[in-house]
Protein backbone atom coordinates (compact mmCIF):
# COMPACT_ATOMS: atom_id res chain seq x y z
CA UNK A 1 0.00 0.00 0.00
CA UNK A 2 1.28 3.74 -0.60
CA UNK A 3 2.35 5.99 2.32
CA UNK A 4 -0.26 8.21 2.96
CA UNK A 5 1.24 11.36 2.58
CA UNK A 6 0.21 14.31 5.40
CA UNK A 7 0.62 17.78 5.38
CA UNK A 8 2.40 18.95 9.00
CA UNK A 9 -0.53 19.72 10.83
CA UNK A 10 -0.81 23.68 11.75
CA UNK A 11 -1.06 24.65 15.12
CA UNK A 12 -4.28 26.61 15.99
CA UNK A 13 -4.27 30.15 16.81
CA UNK A 14 -4.20 30.99 20.34
CA UNK A 15 -3.52 34.65 21.32
CA UNK A 16 -4.46 35.79 17.90
CA UNK A 17 -7.94 34.64 19.13
CA UNK A 18 -8.75 34.63 22.33
CA UNK A 19 -10.95 36.96 23.91
CA UNK A 20 -9.39 38.96 26.52
CA UNK A 21 -10.32 38.46 30.54
CA UNK A 22 -9.86 40.93 33.09
CA UNK A 23 -7.92 37.97 35.06
CA UNK A 24 -6.07 36.93 31.96
CA UNK A 25 -5.01 40.68 31.63
CA UNK A 26 -4.02 41.29 35.18
CA UNK A 27 -1.99 37.86 35.01
CA UNK A 28 -0.16 39.26 32.37
CA UNK A 29 0.11 43.04 33.87
CA UNK A 30 1.92 41.48 36.61
CA UNK A 31 4.65 39.50 34.71
CA UNK A 32 5.24 42.67 32.77
CA UNK A 33 5.61 44.73 36.25
CA UNK A 34 7.46 42.01 38.05
CA UNK A 35 9.92 42.32 35.04
CA UNK A 36 9.85 46.11 35.29
CA UNK A 37 10.35 46.49 38.93
CA UNK A 38 14.15 45.00 37.28
CA UNK A 39 14.81 48.31 35.78
CA UNK A 40 12.77 50.14 39.03
CA UNK A 41 15.19 48.63 41.78
CA UNK A 42 18.20 49.66 39.15
CA UNK A 43 16.93 53.61 39.76
CA UNK A 44 17.22 53.16 43.70
CA UNK A 45 20.48 51.82 42.85
CA UNK A 46 21.69 54.27 40.90
CA UNK A 47 20.44 57.39 43.60
CA UNK A 48 22.39 54.89 46.32
CA UNK A 49 25.45 54.76 44.27
CA UNK A 50 25.61 58.52 43.82
CA UNK A 51 24.86 59.34 47.21
CA UNK A 52 27.98 57.32 47.99
CA UNK A 53 30.04 58.56 45.08
CA UNK A 54 30.43 62.15 46.40
CA UNK A 55 28.18 65.66 46.06
CA UNK A 56 28.37 66.44 42.59
CA UNK A 57 27.20 63.08 41.36
CA UNK A 58 24.25 63.07 43.77
CA UNK A 59 23.18 66.54 42.54
CA UNK A 60 23.18 65.47 38.92
CA UNK A 61 20.98 62.20 39.76
CA UNK A 62 18.76 64.27 41.96
CA UNK A 63 18.48 67.11 39.56
CA UNK A 64 17.30 64.34 37.29
CA UNK A 65 14.75 62.87 39.49
CA UNK A 66 13.64 66.37 40.39
CA UNK A 67 13.33 67.20 36.16
CA UNK A 68 9.90 66.03 34.03
CA UNK A 69 11.23 63.20 32.83
CA UNK A 70 12.23 62.11 35.92
CA UNK A 71 8.63 62.46 37.55
CA UNK A 72 7.68 60.43 34.90
CA UNK A 73 9.95 57.65 35.73
CA UNK A 74 9.31 57.83 39.49
CA UNK A 75 5.69 58.09 38.66
CA UNK A 76 5.35 54.96 36.45
CA UNK A 77 7.58 53.14 39.07
CA UNK A 78 5.14 54.18 41.62
CA UNK A 79 2.69 52.75 39.70
CA UNK A 80 4.09 49.41 38.55
CA UNK A 81 4.97 48.80 41.73
CA UNK A 82 1.58 49.27 43.43
CA UNK A 83 0.40 47.43 40.59
CA UNK A 84 2.33 44.53 41.13
CA UNK A 85 2.41 44.49 44.94
CA UNK A 86 -1.81 44.10 45.10
CA UNK A 87 -1.02 41.05 42.26
CA UNK A 88 1.00 39.72 44.88
CA UNK A 89 -1.79 40.11 47.45
CA UNK A 90 -4.39 38.74 45.07
CA UNK A 91 -2.34 35.63 44.22
CA UNK A 92 -1.57 35.39 48.05
CA UNK A 93 -5.50 35.18 48.24
CA UNK A 94 -6.01 33.06 45.45
CA UNK A 95 -3.32 30.48 46.92
CA UNK A 96 -5.51 30.28 50.40
CA UNK A 97 -8.25 29.70 47.85
CA UNK A 98 -10.26 31.99 48.45
CA UNK A 99 -11.81 34.45 46.33
CA UNK A 100 -12.06 32.30 43.10
CA UNK A 101 -15.33 32.38 42.29
CA UNK A 102 -16.73 34.15 39.19
CA UNK A 103 -17.82 37.78 40.22
CA UNK A 104 -14.67 36.97 43.00
CA UNK A 105 -11.90 36.69 40.67
CA UNK A 106 -13.45 39.33 38.79
CA UNK A 107 -13.95 41.92 40.98
CA UNK A 108 -10.54 40.99 42.29
CA UNK A 109 -8.50 41.56 39.13
CA UNK A 110 -10.23 44.73 38.41
CA UNK A 111 -9.28 45.60 41.78
CA UNK A 112 -5.73 45.25 41.17
CA UNK A 113 -5.84 47.90 38.14
CA UNK A 114 -8.33 50.59 40.21
CA UNK A 115 -6.58 50.27 43.23
CA UNK A 116 -2.89 50.37 41.93
CA UNK A 117 -4.01 53.66 40.36
CA UNK A 118 -5.53 55.34 43.55
CA UNK A 119 -2.58 53.95 45.89
CA UNK A 120 0.30 55.49 43.36
CA UNK A 121 -2.07 59.08 43.22
CA UNK A 122 -2.41 59.09 46.42
CA UNK A 123 1.18 58.44 47.26
CA UNK A 124 1.95 61.03 45.23
CA UNK A 125 -0.69 64.11 46.21
CA UNK A 126 0.78 63.14 50.15
CA UNK A 127 4.83 63.42 48.98
CA UNK A 128 3.85 66.95 47.11
CA UNK A 129 1.51 68.12 50.33
CA UNK A 130 4.46 66.80 52.94
CA UNK A 131 7.73 67.91 51.20
CA UNK B 1 10.32 29.59 25.59
CA UNK B 2 7.22 30.35 24.42
CA UNK B 3 6.26 31.41 20.85
CA UNK B 4 3.72 34.03 20.94
CA UNK B 5 3.06 33.97 17.02
CA UNK B 6 1.84 31.28 14.85
CA UNK B 7 4.49 29.14 12.96
CA UNK B 8 4.62 29.77 8.86
CA UNK B 9 2.37 27.19 8.22
CA UNK B 10 -0.44 27.98 10.27
CA UNK B 11 -0.67 31.50 9.47
CA UNK B 12 -4.33 31.79 7.85
CA UNK B 13 -5.59 33.65 5.31
CA UNK B 14 -8.78 34.93 3.89
CA UNK B 15 -11.09 32.06 2.53
CA UNK B 16 -14.03 31.77 0.28
CA UNK B 17 -16.90 32.94 0.69
CA UNK B 18 -19.99 31.26 0.30
CA UNK B 19 -23.05 32.31 -1.29
CA UNK B 20 -26.19 33.45 0.62
CA UNK B 21 -29.31 31.35 1.05
CA UNK B 22 -31.80 32.39 -1.76
CA UNK B 23 -34.36 34.34 -0.26
CA UNK B 24 -33.67 34.07 2.81
CA UNK B 25 -34.65 37.58 5.42
CA UNK B 26 -32.94 36.34 8.40
CA UNK B 27 -29.32 35.67 7.86
CA UNK B 28 -26.57 35.33 10.25
CA UNK B 29 -23.08 35.43 9.25
CA UNK B 30 -20.24 32.81 9.73
CA UNK B 31 -16.40 32.66 9.79
CA UNK B 32 -15.24 29.94 10.62
CA UNK B 33 -11.58 27.97 10.54
CA UNK B 34 -10.68 25.94 7.36
CA UNK B 35 -7.73 23.52 6.92
CA UNK B 36 -7.36 20.79 4.73
CA UNK B 37 -4.36 18.35 5.49
CA UNK B 38 -4.70 16.84 1.39
CA UNK B 39 -4.12 20.19 -0.45
CA UNK B 40 -0.96 21.84 0.96
CA UNK B 41 -2.39 25.29 1.52
CA UNK B 42 -2.24 27.18 4.75
CA UNK B 43 -5.60 27.33 6.63
CA UNK B 44 -8.07 29.70 5.93
CA UNK B 45 -10.89 31.78 6.85
CA UNK B 46 -14.18 30.59 5.02
CA UNK B 47 -17.53 33.22 5.08
CA UNK B 48 -21.02 31.44 5.76
CA UNK B 49 -24.32 32.73 5.49
CA UNK B 50 -27.19 30.69 7.46
CA UNK B 51 -31.11 30.89 6.92
CA UNK B 52 -32.23 31.15 10.42
CA UNK B 53 -35.74 31.03 10.01
CA UNK B 54 -34.58 27.24 8.60
CA UNK B 55 -32.17 26.75 11.57
CA UNK B 56 -32.13 25.63 14.93
CA UNK B 57 -31.60 28.15 17.75
CA UNK B 58 -27.68 26.55 18.63
CA UNK B 59 -23.87 27.27 17.02
CA UNK B 60 -24.43 23.15 16.67
CA UNK B 61 -27.30 23.51 14.42
CA UNK B 62 -25.49 26.48 12.38
CA UNK B 63 -22.96 24.42 11.42
CA UNK B 64 -25.22 20.77 10.75
CA UNK B 65 -26.38 23.37 8.52
CA UNK B 66 -23.97 24.69 6.84
CA UNK B 67 -22.60 20.96 6.27
CA UNK B 68 -26.17 20.10 5.26
CA UNK B 69 -26.93 23.05 3.08
CA UNK B 70 -23.95 24.72 2.01
CA UNK B 71 -20.42 22.85 2.53
CA UNK B 72 -20.35 19.24 3.19
CA UNK B 73 -16.70 19.35 3.47
CA UNK B 74 -16.98 21.12 6.57
CA UNK B 75 -15.32 19.15 9.22
CA UNK B 76 -15.87 19.18 13.29
CA UNK B 77 -16.93 16.44 16.14
CA UNK B 78 -19.79 16.38 17.21
CA UNK B 79 -22.13 13.84 19.11
CA UNK B 80 -24.50 14.43 21.84
CA UNK B 81 -25.81 17.99 21.31
CA UNK B 82 -26.87 18.57 24.71
CA UNK B 83 -23.29 19.06 26.62
CA UNK B 84 -21.94 15.86 27.98
CA UNK B 85 -20.23 14.03 25.59
CA UNK B 86 -17.62 17.20 25.32
CA UNK B 87 -17.13 16.28 21.43
CA UNK B 88 -18.44 20.00 19.71
CA UNK B 89 -15.73 21.78 21.69
CA UNK B 90 -14.29 24.81 19.72
CA UNK B 91 -13.07 28.47 19.93
CA UNK B 92 -16.31 30.65 19.25
CA UNK B 93 -16.53 34.53 19.80
CA UNK B 94 -12.76 34.21 21.73
CA UNK B 95 -13.69 31.95 23.56
CA UNK B 96 -13.58 28.11 24.70
CA UNK B 97 -17.26 26.43 24.49
CA UNK B 98 -19.35 23.69 23.34
CA UNK B 99 -21.45 24.85 20.17
CA UNK B 100 -24.50 22.71 21.09
CA UNK B 101 -25.23 24.80 24.25
CA UNK B 102 -24.29 28.01 23.08
CA UNK B 103 -26.84 30.02 20.88
CA UNK B 104 -26.23 32.05 17.94
CA UNK B 105 -28.93 34.86 19.85
CA UNK B 106 -26.58 34.57 22.72
CA UNK B 107 -23.04 35.13 20.67
CA UNK B 108 -24.72 38.28 20.06
CA UNK B 109 -23.13 39.44 17.14
CA UNK B 110 -22.89 40.13 13.37
CA UNK B 111 -20.00 37.67 12.50
CA UNK B 112 -19.54 34.75 14.26
CA UNK B 113 -15.85 33.71 14.29
CA UNK B 114 -15.18 30.20 15.11
CA UNK B 115 -11.45 28.45 15.20
CA UNK B 116 -10.63 24.74 16.68
CA UNK B 117 -9.54 24.98 20.39
CA UNK B 118 -6.54 27.40 20.42
CA UNK B 119 -3.01 26.27 20.31
CA UNK B 120 -3.38 22.77 19.14
CA UNK B 121 -2.19 20.63 15.82
CA UNK B 122 -5.10 20.91 13.36
CA UNK B 123 -6.55 17.52 11.88
CA UNK B 124 -8.90 19.04 9.81
CA UNK B 125 -10.75 22.10 9.75
CA UNK B 126 -11.99 22.33 13.37
CA UNK B 127 -10.49 19.17 14.89
CA UNK B 128 -7.80 19.40 17.01
CA UNK B 129 -5.58 16.25 17.43
CA UNK B 130 -6.23 15.98 21.41
CA UNK B 131 -3.85 12.65 22.04
CA UNK B 132 -1.53 14.28 24.43
CA UNK B 133 -4.21 16.14 26.09
CA UNK B 134 -5.65 12.44 27.52
CA UNK B 135 -2.98 11.23 27.68
CA UNK B 136 -2.23 13.82 30.69
CA UNK B 137 -5.30 12.75 31.45
CA UNK B 138 -4.31 8.96 31.80
CA UNK B 139 -0.74 10.25 33.64
CA UNK B 140 -2.81 11.17 36.59
CA UNK B 141 -4.12 7.60 37.17
CA UNK B 142 -7.94 8.30 37.12
CA UNK B 143 -9.64 5.15 38.72
CA UNK B 144 -10.19 4.26 42.61
CA UNK B 145 -6.53 2.54 44.16
CA UNK B 146 -6.96 0.71 47.47
CA UNK B 147 -4.45 -1.44 50.01
CA UNK B 148 -7.04 -2.54 52.13
CA UNK B 149 -9.15 -5.52 51.26
CA UNK B 150 -12.41 -4.96 48.98
CA UNK B 151 -15.34 -4.88 50.96
CA UNK B 152 -17.97 -7.59 50.47
CA UNK B 153 -20.32 -4.75 48.70
CA UNK B 154 -19.51 -1.01 47.68
CA UNK B 155 -16.65 1.06 49.26
CA UNK B 156 -19.19 2.99 51.42
CA UNK B 157 -18.80 6.87 51.72
CA UNK B 158 -21.11 9.78 53.81
CA UNK B 159 -22.85 11.98 51.94
CA UNK B 160 -20.27 14.69 53.44
CA UNK B 161 -17.79 13.19 52.11
CA UNK B 162 -19.29 12.20 48.89
CA UNK B 163 -20.37 15.92 48.59
CA UNK B 164 -16.60 16.89 48.07
CA UNK B 165 -16.54 15.27 44.80
CA UNK B 166 -19.22 17.75 43.63
CA UNK B 167 -18.06 19.99 41.61
CA UNK B 168 -15.45 17.58 39.95
CA UNK B 169 -17.17 14.82 38.75
CA UNK B 170 -19.43 16.55 36.42
CA UNK B 171 -16.09 17.18 34.05
CA UNK B 172 -16.76 15.81 30.34
CA UNK B 173 -13.27 16.34 29.03
CA UNK B 174 -13.76 18.58 26.04
CA UNK B 175 -10.96 20.20 26.83
CA UNK B 176 -12.10 23.80 26.50
CA UNK B 177 -9.99 24.71 30.07
CA UNK B 178 -6.88 23.33 29.26
CA UNK B 179 -6.63 24.70 25.62
CA UNK B 180 -7.83 27.96 27.06
CA UNK B 181 -4.50 28.28 29.09
CA UNK B 182 -1.98 30.53 28.25
CA UNK B 183 0.67 28.20 30.58
CA UNK B 184 -0.64 25.02 28.57
CA UNK B 185 0.00 27.24 25.15
CA UNK B 186 3.40 28.03 26.42
CA UNK B 187 4.71 24.34 27.82
CA UNK B 188 2.02 22.10 27.13
CA UNK B 189 4.43 19.43 26.81
CA UNK B 190 5.12 18.76 30.40
CA UNK B 191 2.16 20.98 32.55
CA UNK B 192 -0.60 18.54 32.97
CA UNK B 193 -3.04 21.51 32.41
CA UNK B 194 -6.82 22.25 34.18
CA UNK B 195 -8.69 19.42 33.17
CA UNK B 196 -5.96 16.98 34.10
CA UNK B 197 -5.06 18.33 37.51
CA UNK B 198 -9.12 18.88 38.27
CA UNK B 199 -9.59 15.23 37.46
CA UNK B 200 -6.26 14.17 39.69
CA UNK B 201 -7.98 16.68 42.70
CA UNK B 202 -11.27 14.65 42.16
CA UNK B 203 -9.00 11.32 43.20
CA UNK B 204 -6.94 13.50 46.11
CA UNK B 205 -10.02 13.75 47.58
CA UNK B 206 -12.19 11.25 47.26
CA UNK B 207 -12.71 9.44 50.78
CA UNK B 208 -12.10 5.89 49.43
CA UNK B 209 -8.73 6.64 47.77
CA UNK B 210 -6.23 5.35 49.15
CA UNK B 211 -3.00 6.64 46.89
CA UNK B 212 -2.73 10.25 47.77
CA UNK B 213 0.42 10.46 48.91
CA UNK B 214 1.86 8.83 45.90
CA UNK B 215 -0.91 10.76 43.83
CA UNK B 216 0.93 14.07 45.41
CA UNK B 217 4.16 12.64 44.52
CA UNK B 218 3.81 12.42 41.27
CA UNK B 219 2.11 16.20 41.04
CA UNK B 220 5.13 17.73 43.21
CA UNK B 221 7.17 18.85 39.58
CA UNK B 222 7.96 22.55 38.92
CA UNK B 223 5.76 22.02 35.53
CA UNK B 224 3.25 19.42 35.89
CA UNK B 225 1.62 21.07 38.41
CA UNK B 226 3.01 24.23 38.92
CA UNK B 227 3.12 25.96 35.70
CA UNK B 228 -0.67 26.71 37.05
CA UNK B 229 -0.18 30.69 37.48
CA UNK B 230 -3.80 31.14 38.41
CA UNK B 231 -4.69 33.11 35.40
CA UNK B 232 -8.07 31.95 35.54
CA UNK B 233 -8.58 31.26 32.10
CA UNK B 234 -10.11 27.80 32.95
CA UNK B 235 -12.70 28.51 35.72
CA UNK B 236 -13.43 31.59 33.16
CA UNK B 237 -14.07 29.05 29.98
CA UNK B 238 -15.68 25.96 31.61
CA UNK B 239 -18.71 25.26 29.30
CA UNK B 240 -20.00 23.16 32.26
CA UNK B 241 -19.27 26.07 34.95
CA UNK B 242 -16.34 23.76 36.74
CA UNK B 243 -13.39 25.79 38.52
CA UNK B 244 -10.23 24.10 37.52
CA UNK B 245 -8.27 27.05 38.82
CA UNK B 246 -10.10 26.04 42.91
CA UNK B 247 -9.01 22.14 42.42
CA UNK B 248 -5.22 23.37 41.50
CA UNK B 249 -4.88 26.00 44.49
CA UNK B 250 -6.84 22.95 46.65
CA UNK B 251 -3.85 20.68 45.81
CA UNK B 252 -1.26 23.60 46.15
CA UNK B 253 -2.63 23.27 49.49
CA UNK B 254 -2.08 19.94 50.12
CA UNK B 255 0.89 20.01 49.19
CA UNK B 256 1.96 22.31 51.83
CA UNK B 257 0.12 20.99 54.61
CA UNK B 258 1.80 17.48 53.79
CA UNK B 259 5.08 19.10 53.92
CA UNK B 260 4.82 21.55 57.50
Amino acid sequence: MAEAKVAPRPLSPHLQIYRWSWTMAMSVAHRITGVALYGGIALFAIWLVALASGPSAFDNVQWFFGSPLGYLVLFGYTWILMHHMLGGVRHLVWDFGHGMEAAQRINMARFTLVGSVALTLAIWVVAFLAF
Amino acid sequence: MAQFTLPKNSQYTEGKAWPKPAGASNVQEFRIYRWNPDDGANPRIDTYYVDRDDCGPMVLDALLWIKNNVDSTLVFRRSCREGICGSCAMNIMGGNTLACTLGIDDCGSDTIKIYPLPHMPVLKDLVPDLTSFFAQHAAIEPWLQTQTAEPETEWRQTPEERSKLDGLYECILCACCTTSCPSYWWNGDRFLGPAALLQAYRWLIDSRDESTGERLDNLHDPFRLYRCHTIMNCANTCPKGLNPAKAIAEIKKMMIARAV
